[in-house]
């Protein structure tokens, strides 16, 4: 069963648009959202939630049109927002009376283990929180209702290595249950890695792709070698290059292909997903 | 990065015969070559040839082994199914993963295949040093004696 669906979504803002996104989730898995500051992730991420109109195309939550079922759907959807910007005035305690009244599966009980595990403060007014623990209280909050979903956009920028791990580690453990899914967009990109069984990397709103991340890793790979070894020939086999007085360094996405190109002389090196979005954004030459 | 960590099983409160999980040790280096699934493939596999892992001991389930190694659920479920596919491990609907019942003579096999792989690099190693028959059965022969107990 598929948590999430989504099939040739286009939406256009005249100078950008979604240009027929489709993807999958499948149930019990994560999936990592990446791509470049304006791809349109947080787009898709405001279809799927109806906060902005589609044009064309369709997504389906659990299955059911996300619009048709919108009420069904979303009580089981814990969706945590960019920035909790929200009634800054109040302090965690309120704002929880402010929300959960909206969910008829709110779980008092679910909440105050989540405040007592991120080590929240209910009396303190949102505005004097940290960033890091205003993430945590927008996650808390999101969570209460005994979601089995979960959508973010961007949780994890903005806050420090610990409290990152704290999250990402919170993600492992509401992943122990197979009937559970994510779904997270980041820019940083060795979040990702750590936690997604899927990737998904849009560009320019269109997908670029869409698979496991042990594909991703099995088939992209960086080469490095001597500039001796490249041409117009050998440099088409590269996505991107970057080539130095020394040697060059350029991303494959089939490492058996660049092997056969380059031969025993180059250097294959796993290639992270910062080195993929680096060299298959590259623009052409001489910025200067 | 190497991250290295030993973990224990939870108990189950089902009533069937099996050893309680101990320690199992993985550990998974990312600057490897080698994919992820086949390193917790291979040192599970070596901990049940050397009997570090016994019959019907319970491996962690694929979810809390992918918690535990900051890996995908996907990347340790394909470990598990190559080694169910190779007959080293069981998963029973609802109750979790085993080491199988190993079939004696053919884990006798498998443990002597590894002596000979062992052999074989060691025979490999000595022929680049030019280091004779004779000599290497010589040594052979006083590390035999010397091991025993």
């Amino acid at each position: 069963m598929n948590t999430l669906e989504i099939s040739n979504l286009c939406k256009d803002y005249g100078d950008f648009r979604l240009d027929k996104v489709s993807f999958d989730l499948p149930q019990g898995y994560v999936m990592g959202l990446i791509g470049p500051n304006g791809a349109g992730k947080t787009t898709i991420i405001k279809i799927i939630m109806n906060l902005v109109m589609k044009q064309e195309g369709q997504v389906k939550l659990f299955g059911k049109d996300h619009r048709e079922y919108e009420v069904a759907v979303k009580k089981r959807i814990g969706f945590v927002y960019d920035t909790p910007g929200y009634y800054q005035h109040l302090n965690l305690r309120q704002l929880k009376n402010v929300v959960s009244p909206f969910y008829e599966n709110w779980d008092e009980a679910v909440f105050e283990r989540l405040v007592d595990h991120f080590n929240l403060p209910l009396n303190k007014t949102l505005k004097k929180f940290s960033k890091g623990m205003g993430m945590k209280a927008s996650i808390a909050l999101a969570m209460s209702h005994h979601a089995d979903f979960l959508i973010m956009d961007e949780p994890t920028s903005g806050l420090d290595p610990v409290i990152r791990r704290e999250v990402l580690e919170f993600f492992r453990e509401f992943m122990q249950r197979e009937d559970r899914s994510i779904l997270f967009s980041s820019h940083i990109t060795t979040d990702i890695e750590q936690v997604a069984d899927y990737i998904t990397y849009i560009r320019g709103g269109r997908v670029i792709f869409s698979k496991t991340k042990d594909e991703v890793f099995e088939e992209y790979a960086l080469v490095k070698g001597g500039n001796d070894l490249l041409d117009y020939d050998t440099r088409s086999a590269l996505l991107g290059v970057r080539s130095g007085a020394y040697g060059f360094e350029g991303l494959t996405h089939n490492v058996n292909e660049a092997r056969a190109v380059f031969g025993d002389s180059a250097v294959y090196d796993r290639a992270t997903l910062e080195d993929i979005m680096f060299f298959t954004g590259q623009k052409s030459k001489t910025v200067l | 990065m190497t991250v290295s960590l030993t973990f224990e099983t939870s108990s189950f409160s089902i009533a069937i015969q099996y050893r309680y999980l101990e320690r199992m040790k993985i550990i998974i280096s990312n600057a490897s070559s080698e994919p992820i699934y086949e390193q917790i493939g291979r040192q599970i596999k070596a901990q049940i040839i050397s009997g570090e892992l016994k019959e019907g001991d319970g491996l962690p389930s694929i979810r809390k082994l992918a918690k535990e190694l900051h890996i995908s659920v996907i990347t340790t479920k394909r470990a598990y199914e190559e080694l169910e596919k190779e007959g080293f491990i069981d998963t029973v609907g609802g109750k979790g993963t085993f080491v199988a019942i190993q079939n004696k003579e053919l884990l006798r096999e498998k443990r002597m295949k590894s002596v000979e792989d062992m052999m074989s690099d060691t025979v490999t190693e000595a022929k680049k040093l030019d280091i004779s028959y004779d000599e290497l059965r010589e040594m052979l022969s006083i590390l035999y004696d010397s091991n025993d107990e």
